[in-house]
This record gives structure tokens, sequence and C-alpha cells, in this order.
């Protein structure tokens, strides 16, 4: 029999009901996972006392919210009332929130239990969870020796470790899509505006969205409906009804139009990564459906447009961490006045990769450059998004891609490679938060190491329900149930 | 374009970070490989296109200019490396 703890959140959902568990059981099994798990590296901040609270209170309810009962992991950049929030960042130390994101709120409300905040590179900017203040993310599979992948990481390894049903995420350029795929798990980056950012950290406010991360599609679906909903806090959030997402899922895609872009068969790309790409494209064809092959011309501008934008807006929305109002200021010496404060808090507080960023943005807003890089990488954006409206005008209804150019790579692979080597992990991601769509990564194979490898399917713009229904065909057809060998 | 290690300092001091001028020619080395990166932009032909300002097409809401929240100055002091008296405090801004 399964251990509690490793249930989906649908098969746990049905047993709560059924009286078959209860919450407080389900809750004892994670806490417990959780504890034992400390080499992971996953949890960073529980709260056990409010986890016990919450399974009690959802074991005694009259009526049952869509989560009742569930355990589930928060990405430590979602603000938390009263438990610790701190993006992963030194400057953000001792900082408790007084107030709860929007999306947290959902998921309490529909009767989730919150088991504690998780692992992610600082501010969300990294794709290893290694730049984050408390020490590296280890990825489940692999022994011990690779990264889970970023930002997003310990929410991955998380679900993937069987600490949690499932876990939040945030992806501005791949965060929730890339772990996903290297832990073998599912993850999907909602369509921009279908969830609220209000009380989520901010990293590139024009490009983040939360998202789900779970075991499989109908639990990202579950998810999704719960964190999914229109915001006056959030001036973005979209004011559309939130469908019933798994109420979708019939995996059924018959007379369905997939497309495979032909800009995405990168050069250097590993057969494993080839192999599974077109593995993926023979399923959905035995599924029943059409593959074409499409052009994504601007494919090769994604990633330096992304790299102007992502950090443009990182740099003002990171002005607020001055050491005045929360977090972290720096020892002053005698004498120092305010720009001091200001430049020593930032210096200390902030990693080498957010300094970076922090630094570029603000390079290529300055004076003089605006139009050279800011302005033209807004308008680069525009054509990245006009490419996928002329795809999906065409008639085909999703997109198929390799989620990631590689399997999980090892821990301090990147340490001492130039930073661009990171950013290119992100080269099949990005695309997607620049055209504002949803992209969803399921595991389908596994690499000759037994590394999980995922595939990455794009959809129209809040055409998740769609996109959801193509992934659990997929899901389906993949059959992947795989686990890895507990080392820790 | 290339960055100089002037260029480095300017840009550090605009974004309220502090470098040590031994770290000031890392920096633009740094700036420099990013730069040389995004330059591939100058290769699109963006005549009559557009800057994104949205990526969904909408409208942002207007709603009624009032207050709807306040009145919580312990809150809002709560997280503060230094609040006295109802105020944040910080070094002196003016001699």
């Amino acid at each position: 029999m399964t251990a509690l703890n490793e249930l989906t959140i649908a098969e746990a959902r049905d047993r709560l009901a059924a009286r078959d568990i209860t919450s407080v059981e389900l809750t004892e099994a994670c806490l417990t996972a959780i504890e034992d798990a400390g080499e992971l590296g996953a949890f960073v901040h529980t709260a056990p006392e409010t986890a016990r609270e919450q399974a009690r209170a959802a074991d005694g309810a009259a009526e049952r919210g869509a989560l009742a009962g569930i355990p589930l992991g928060v990405k430590d950049l979602f603000c938390t009332r009263g438990v610790a929030s701190q993006a992963g960042s030194r400057i953000l130390e001792g900082f408790r929130p007084e107030y709860e994101s929007t999306v947290t709120a959902r998921l309490w409300a529909s009767g989730a239990v919150m088991l504690g905040k998780l692992n992610m590179d600082e501010f969300a900017m990294g794709s290893s969870t290694e730049s984050s203040v408390y020490g590296p993310t280890v990825n489940p599979w692999g022994g011990g020796d690779r990264t889970a992948g970023g930002s997003s990481g310990g929410s991955a390894a998380a679900v993937a470790a069987g600490l949690c049903l499932g876990a939040t995420g945030t992806d501005t350029g791949g965060s929730i899509r890339q772990p996903a795929a290297f832990t073998g798990i599912t993850g999907l980056k909602p369509t921009y505006g279908r969830c609220s950012r209000w009380g989520i950290v901010a990293f590139a406010s024009s490009l983040d969205q939360a998202g789900p991360m779970a075991r499989d599609v109908r639990d990202c679906a579950i998810l999704l409906g719960a964190m999914s909903g229109h915001d006056p806090r959030d001036s973005t959030s979209a004011d559309i009804p939130v469908p019933d997402f798994e109420a979708a899922l019939t995996g059924d895609v018959r007379g369905k139009t997939i497309g495979v872009p032909r800009e995405y068969r990168i050069d250097d790309m590993p057969e494993e990564i080839d192999r599974l790409w077109s593995e993926g494209r023979r399923m959905l064809e035995e599924a029943g459906a059409r593959v074409v092959d499409v052009s994504l011309p601007h494919t090769k501008y994604a990633l330096p447009a992304y790299y102007v934008i992502a950090p443009a807006e990182a740099s003002s929305n990171l002005a607020r961490y001055d050491g005045v109002r929360f977090g972290r200021r720096a020892e002053l010496a005698q004498g120092d006045g305010i720009v001091e404060m200001y430049e020593k808090t930032r210096a200390e507080g902030f990693g080498a990769e957010v300094r970076r960023r922090v630094m570029v943005g603000t390079y290529v807003l300055s004076a003089g450059f605006y139009d050279a890089y800011y302005n033209r990488a807004r308008k680069v954006r525009t054509l990245i998004r006009h490419d996928f409206e002329a795809v999906f005008a065409d008639g085909v209804d999703a997109i198929l891609t390799p989620t990631t150019p590689s399997a999980a790579f090892p821990l301090g692979a990147f340490a001492k490679a130039d930073p661009v080597q990171m950013y290119l992990q992100d080269i099949f991601t990005v695309p997607v938060n620049l055209a504002g769509l949803p992209g969803i990564s399921v595991p389908v194979g596994q690499d000759d190491s037994g590394l999980p490898l995922g595939l990455q399917l794009i959809g129209r713009p809040f055409g998740e329900g769609d996109l959801l229904d193509t992934a659990y065909a997929l899901e389906r057809q993949a059959g992947f149930v795989a686990r890895p060998d507990r080392w820790w | 374009m290339s960055i100089d290690t002037e260029e480095a300092r300017r840009v550090a001091k605009l974004a309220r970070i502090r470098v040590e001028d031994a770290e000031l020619p890392g920096l633009a080395a740094e700036f420099n490989t990013i730069l040389g990166f995004i330059d591939a932009l100058a290769e699109v032909d963006v005549e009559g296109v557009e800057p994104m300002t949205s990526v969904t097409p909408q409208r942002l809401k207007r709603r009624e200019d009032v207050v709807t929240d306040g009145g919580q100055p312990e809150a809002i002091l709560s997280n503060a490396p230094d609040a006295r008296e109802g105020f944040f405090a910080v070094p002196k801004v003016v001699e």
C-alpha cells in the first residue's frame, strides 16, 4: 500500500472524503517525511503546529473545500502571515509578513494544510537553487549529487520525495517547468494573469506567474482551480471565470493539432533529448492527434530579450530593499549617512547573481541605453508573441517541445562558468513567459543513467483546461511511474 | 558596446550597491559577457513594431480614488530594522 505522504492529491481527497484516512494522519506522515529529509534542503521553514491545527480543523469541518485536509508546501517567495518569507535571500532575514499572499490565502480557504516554506534560488534568479541563502536543494534523483533545478527547486524536490502532496511554485523564465522536469513531476505555468501576484515577492512583474507543482496532471488541475481567480489587489489579474480544470480531463486528443517548432531543434541537442521529443510526438499521434511542423522564427532572440527585460524589472522591483522598512540593515560605521546605509545593506544582503542582475537592469534602463536595449527588447517581445499567435491562428491547439536541454546537471556544474552558460538552461521555457502563455512540463522518460526527462506543452492564452487535457493524454501514453531510490 | 571600470563604478552607484575598487574590473568583464549575449537583439528588424506594454490585451481597471485600507502603524513598522515612536528610523539624511 502506498504510504500516506506518497498519495496523489486526488487519491488523498477521495480517501479523506470516505473517512478512510484523516488529515491529521496524512499531515503527520508528511511532517515525519520532512524531518527525515533534511539532506534534501527542500523545506527551509516548517510550521508543524499550524499544520496540525489546520489538519484537525479540516477533519472536523462540516463543509469540505476542494483541498480539504491536503498538506502542501509553499515556495519561500510567497508571503505567509507570521511565517518567515525570505525569497531565499539574506536581505529578508527575519522578515515575517503581516499579510498572506492571495494565492496561499485561496489554498487555505479551500481547506489545504500549510506544512512550511520551500527552498529556491535567491529572488527566483537561477536554475539550480544554488543561489539560496539557505544552501542548495539536492535532487532526490541521482543519489545526492544532482540539482533539483530552479528556481522552484525546493518545491520540486519536496513533491518528488513525498514530503508534501503538492506545492506552489512561481515561473518567470522556467522556474516551475525546469525543476519539474528535473525531478520527474508535473508543473504548470499558467497564463499571465490567471493567478494573482499579490503578496508574492516580485522579480519581473510582467513575466512572474504562480502555478502548481504536483505528482500528475490531475493534481495540477485541482491545485490550479484553487489558486486561480481575479483579485482586485493585482490589476493584471484576469477578470474572467475560472473553469473546472479537472472536469476538462478526458485524455481524448483526437482531432487536435499539435505543433512541433523547428527552431527548438538547437545545435548540440543531446541525443536523448531529441529521442524523447520524437517519442512524445509519436505518443500524441498514437493517441489520435495530428502533429505538424511549425515555425516560431524569433525563438533565438527570446533569451537575449529576456535577459534585458527581466533584469530591468528586477532592478526596479528590488529597489525596495533599502534596509529601512523590512529585513536586514548593514552595520554602519561612525559618520555613515543614508547612502552608505543603502549601499552597504544591498551589497551584503544580495548574493552575487542578484547583484549582477540588478546592476545589468540598472544599466539597460539608464540614460543613453534605454532605447538600444530596453525598448528594443520590448519590441522583440512583441514579435515573439506574434510568432505564437500566428501558429495558433493556423489551427494549432498546443505546441510540443522539450522542457530542458538536458537532464538534471550536477550541483556546482556552473560554479566556474560565466553567467550566460546558466542562462542557456532556460532556452525552451523563456519564450512562453515572454508571450504570457500557459506551459506545462510532463515527465515522459529517463536518460541512460535513470534521471527523469520532461516534455513541455504550450497552450493558448487562458486555455489551461485544454492544455491540461492534452498533457493528460501525453501522461497516459508515457506511463511514467518511476520513483527515485531513497538515499537521504 | 563595452563597459570599462569607470562605467561599472557608475552603474554600481546608480544601483546603490557598494562594490570595492578591486572588484570593479571583474564586474566590468561580467557585464561585457552579458552585453555580448544581449547584443544579438541588434540583428532583429524592429521597424514599425510597437514595444510590448501588456502581454495580455487588457486595459488596467480603474477604481474609486478612496482610502480602502490603513490605520495599522504597528503592523507596518513590525518588520523595520529600526523604528521609533511610530516612525521608521534612518541615519542622518541632511546635516
